[in-house]
């Protein structure tokens, strides 16, 4: 980063040659994606076709009506790939500062392009995909954190998958034994929390792979919630109808204008997210606990020497990331459908570990990373109510795509592997 | 009066090594007490017990009288015992204010305070002297620096007994001068001093009294007003060492290394080296002169090519390996001893026979195609520390389990036993005891002999002198002055290093005196 922000020419030939390369590169990507938006939705459509966005919630009730976004598709498209490939020649001529955020920018075009095209002569409902998106991205979200937890503390845990598994599991069966679905969620945490117990025991006791630790937690729960599912849930209802938690609006929050329905008209656990995000992101950056947590993820002798409790920090650390991961869980039963099915959390786990990733450790950028993906999620599922007819592409090919753009924006943002340095690296104390 | 501190009959085994064999050891108040002895003889050991940080298989420690168990780094800093390791012991991505306060936090409510912490640095580093910047994050910070941080970080403590265990080995010669004025100062105000190290020179200049050690244990204690380089030299080895070496002239031939404006970029994007320009024929000795921080670091990270250069060339044995890899350059016949050894220079997880051949394992007898084979690494190993002198259990143990000391062999071993056009040196002796010095001043000047073109880095001026047939002074990123070392004396080169040119030096300065030099250790 410092680098582009240098004035490279300045420093010498190699660093001026590499740097113009470097910015060359991204000036052809952003040409080439202005032809894309040429070649795929321009010419894919007619003069005269308009695109409706809707910006207001489905239901009744609301204060200010938003107009709805209505605009000529043919137009905006051109627009659109003349404005990618106004910021392609300027940044091949003459180079942006902060090019990666050019390339965000131009990423979200190409987007907006797709759905402007997808939606010709038609019209959907935006603010519900956003909605929709939250939703979809809770899970993916608790998967982050729950990676935050235990990897800043030097501790990989890939069992987040299994962790939710169970936990949507156990939620269910308290919610439908004891008709409380608060309770349900209290089992989900606590069943997840037992996971990470043997997950700490495992990696920091005794030192075993934690890959392997993890993979065994998650064949674990895997084919213990299946028996239990087929052997009791299906056959009785009674143990499988745990309800859901209702939509709670936020007053006043929930009445601004596209940003309320949004994020402030949702259930009790993505507002559970949300609190998550900002407390471990102030846990992690502001507190005791958060500093001895990345000096022991980092380098965990010096802290040692220092008197800090290597042990001590790490399992607090990824039991709590596991009870984290059991809320997840309990979003797909009693925070979504209601009801356990086999395998629901559909590998949900480890694309909030990509989330984590992606978000480079940090809890917001986990948070984000989920959205993307959340984004991803609601879009398929939008996109494919407008019919075969209207969007000619396998929904395949549309779930690939938020993955693509995040992969490209990432390595653009060519960074320092930023993994804390003794992620997965048991602690031998002499 | 009781001392201190007393340990008793300390006994510490590891497989296979006998680290510390009944030792005893007294601290009086307010005394420096110099901890001397070959590497691998015990000494960090001991002091890793005295901090908890190892638990000894037997023996008694005594801290004012008081039979105390250490059980722990909390134990020591609460006895007021702190330490300085061999090895920094800093989080690289943390701030300094972070990681000084790490274990010992100042909060407010829940909410760390910074403010004050960096506050409460700034006032001792004001009072001893000890420049850093509270807000910077460790990795940016030069290895001299970093030491000062250590130091920081046990005065934050308040510590009355402190451990250093060879804290000059990273040091300038003007860093160790500060170093010291600190210690006496602490140790006027009562603070108890252990301080390792393997530099005859301090231990007299600095010590009350030193205890020396061999093959984990004791062999001798003395107040160092009785005592000399010489016989110190002799206790902790076992026999005499030639504190000197005797050179006979270079023969230099063909220009192997050769760059020109060479500019590179250090971690804060500031250019460390500054448009350097300078020539290693075959068969000489070429030595970089230079307070440590005037770019001698980014300078042999780019000719090694771990670091981009930003303008300029290099040529390695007529070949342009300007930003080349640093494959592309071992294999043009390069060796490096990198200055940072764990860093750079070893695998510590790796046992030593793969740590012995990291940069030619995929070459015959040590590879055939794709397949290793591991009896031809094993035999080279075993032969290796044999002849280096690596004093470990066994060849098959991870690098990490050995002495400081001994890690430094083991990279000089490995770049030395290799059929090499040109051998790049930063700190070659780092740490090293005085028979490993004479040792491994021995090699470079064969290899040099036999034709091999050295650039030695070092922050030892008396190494430079001793070792080098030309030298380039560095200052600020270039090199202000490329002179023989027949034609200058040290106080010249101490001059010329500061920053005066030449002619200033030449004016000023004693005149060289004699042509035989000496290198003291
Ligand atoms: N963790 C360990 N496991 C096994 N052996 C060890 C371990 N630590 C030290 N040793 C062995 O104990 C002996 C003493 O090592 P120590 O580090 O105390 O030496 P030292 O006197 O500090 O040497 P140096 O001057 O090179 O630092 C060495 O032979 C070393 O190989
Ligand atoms: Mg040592």
């Amino acid at each position: 980063m410092a680098v582009t922000t240098a004035p490279a020419a300045a420093l010498g030939a190699y660093a001026a040659r590499r740097e113009r390369r470097k910015a060359i590169a991204y000036g052809v990507f952003f040409l080439l994606v202005a032809a894309a938006i040429f070649v795929l939705f321009v010419r894919n459509s007619a003069p005269g076709m308009e695109s409706t966005f809707k910006l207001n919630p489905a239901t009744r009730e609301r204060v200010i009506e938003v107009p709805d976004l209505v605009v000529p598709t043919r137009e905006t498209l051109l627009v659109l790939a003349g404005l990618a490939g106004l910021l392609g020649v300027y940044q091949v001529v003459r180079g942006f500062r902060r090019v990666v955020l050019v390339l965000g920018l131009v990423a979200l075009m190409f987007v907006a392009a797709f759905l402007v095209w997808a939606v010709r002569d038609k019209s959907i409902n935006l603010l519900g995909i956003f909605t929709f998106a939250v939703a979809a991205a809770t899970p993916i979200a608790f998967g982050a954190m729950s990676g935050v937890m235990c990897e800043r503390s030097g501790v990989i845990n890939i069992a987040i998958e299994g962790m939710m598994l169970t936990g949507a599991m156990m939620a269910v069966i308290v919610s439908s034994v004891t008709g409380q679905i608060w309770f349900g969620l209290l089992a989900a945490v606590l069943s997840a929390g037992v996971l990470g117990v043997f997950l700490a025991v495992m990696a920091i006791r005794f030192r075993v792979d934690q890959i392997i630790a993890g993979t065994a937690i998650n064949i674990f729960a895997l084919g213990i919630t299946s028996f239990i599912s087929q052997r009791f849930l299906q056959p009785i209802p009674a143990l499988n109808s745990g309800g859901v938690f209702p939509k709670v609006a936020i007053p006043g929050l929930s009445q601004v204008p596209l940003i309320g329905p949004i994020f402030f008209n949702q259930t009790p656990i993505v507002y559970l997210l949300f609190l998550t995000v900002i407390l471990i992101h102030f846990m992690l950056f502001y507190t005791r606990w958060g500093l001895r947590t990345r000096a022991v993820g980092e380098h965990p002798r010096a802290a040692d020497t220092l008197g800090v409790n290597v042990f001590k920090i790490r399992y607090v650390n990824v039991i709590i990331g596991a009870m984290i991961a059991g809320i997840g869980g309990a979003y797909f039963t009693i925070g979504s459908v209601g009801r356990f099915d086999e395998a629901i959390t559909a590998g949900k786990g480890f694309i909030g570990l990509a989330a984590m990733i992606f978000g480079r450790w940090t809890p917001f950028g986990g948070f984000g990373a989920a959205l993307i993906f959340g984004f991803s999620d609601a879009l398929q599922a939008k996109l494919q109510v407008l019919g075969k007819a209207q969007v000619p592409i396998p929904t395949e090919w549309l779930l690939i795509l938020p993955y693509l753009i995040t992969m490209i924006v990432l390595a653009g943002v060519v960074g320092r592997t930023v993994a804390p340095a003794a992620d997965g690296k048991p602690y031998v104390k002499e | 009066m009781t001392p201190v501190l007393e340990l008793r009959n300390i006994t510490k085994r590891f497989p296979g090594v006998l680290a510390n064999d009944h030792i005893n050891l007294t601290l009086e108040e307010g005394e420096i007490h110099a901890l001397l002895g070959e590497n691998g003889a015990g000494k960090s050991t001991l002091m890793n017990i005295l901090y908890g940080l190892y638990h000894p298989d037997e023996g008694e420690i005594y801290i004012r009288g008081q039979r105390t168990q250490i059980n722990g780094p909390t134990d020591a800093i609460r006895q007021g015992i702190g330490m300085v390791h061999q090895h920094f012991m800093l989080v690289p991505v943390l701030t300094v204010t972070e990681n000084v306060m790490l274990g010992n936090e100042s909060v407010k409510g829940l909410v760390l305070d910074r403010k004050a912490v960096a506050a409460r640095i700034r006032e001792i580093s004001q009072r001893h002297g000890l420049e850093v910047d509270p807000d910077v994050r460790v990795e940016d910070l030069s290895v001299g620096v970093r030491q000062r941080v250590e130091i920081i970080k046990v005065l934050y403590r308040n510590a009355n007994i402190l451990i250093l265990d060879e804290p000059t080995a990273v040091l300038t010669p003007q860093e160790a001068d500060d170093l010291f004025e600190i210690l006496r100062s602490l140790r006027s105000q009562g603070v108890s001093i252990i301080f390792i190290s393997h530099k005859l020179r301090e231990v007299l200049a600095l010590a009350d009294r030193v205890t020396v050690i061999r093959r984990g244990r004791v062999v001798g204690e003395t107040p160092t007003k009785d005592a000399n380089q010489a016989m110190l030299a002799e206790m902790m080895v076992g026999r005499r060492v030639a504190l000197t070496v005797q050179k006979p002239p270079a023969k230099p031939g063909e220009v192997v290394l050769a760059f020109k404006n060479l500019k590179v970029l250090d971690n804060l994007m500031h250019l460390a080296v500054n448009g350097a320009s300078l020539e290693v024929r075959a068969g000489e000795i070429v030595g970089v002169a230079g307070v440590q921080g005037n770019g001698q670091t980014e300078l042999v990270e780019a000719l090694t090519g771990l670091r981009p250069v930003q303008d300029g060339t290099i040529t390695i044995a007529g070949k342009d390996v300007t930003n080349a890899s640093p494959r592309v350059i071992t294999e043009c016949g390069v060796a490096h001893i990198p200055e940072d050894r764990q860093e750079d220079g070893l695998v510590l997880p790796f046992p030593i026979h793969d740590n012995l051949v990291i940069n030619t394992f995929y070459h015959p007898p040590f590879a055939n195609g794709w397949v290793v084979n591991h009896e031809a690494i094993r035999q080279q190993a075993e032969r290796l520390v044999q002849e280096f002198d690596v004093r470990t259990p066994s060849a098959a143990v991870p690098v990490a389990t050995l002495s400081g000391g001994n890690q430094q062999k083991v990279i000089v071993a490995r770049e030395m036993s290799r059929p090499i056009k040109l051998l790049i040196a930063n700190q070659p002796t780092r740490g090293l005891d005085v028979g490993s010095i004479e040792y491994i001043h021995r090699r470079i000047l064969e290899k040099r002999d036999q034709g091999v073109a050295v650039l030695l880095v070092s922050a030892e001026l008396d190494e430079i002198m001793g070792l080098a047939d030309r030298i380039a002074v560095m200052f600020k990123g270039k090199f202000t002055a490329v002179v023989d070392a027949d034609e200058v004396s040290k106080e010249q080169v101490g001059l010329m290093m500061a920053g005066s040119s030449l002619e200033e030096a030449l004016a000023h300065a004693p005149k060289p005196v004699s042509k035989e030099r000496e290198i003291v250790t």
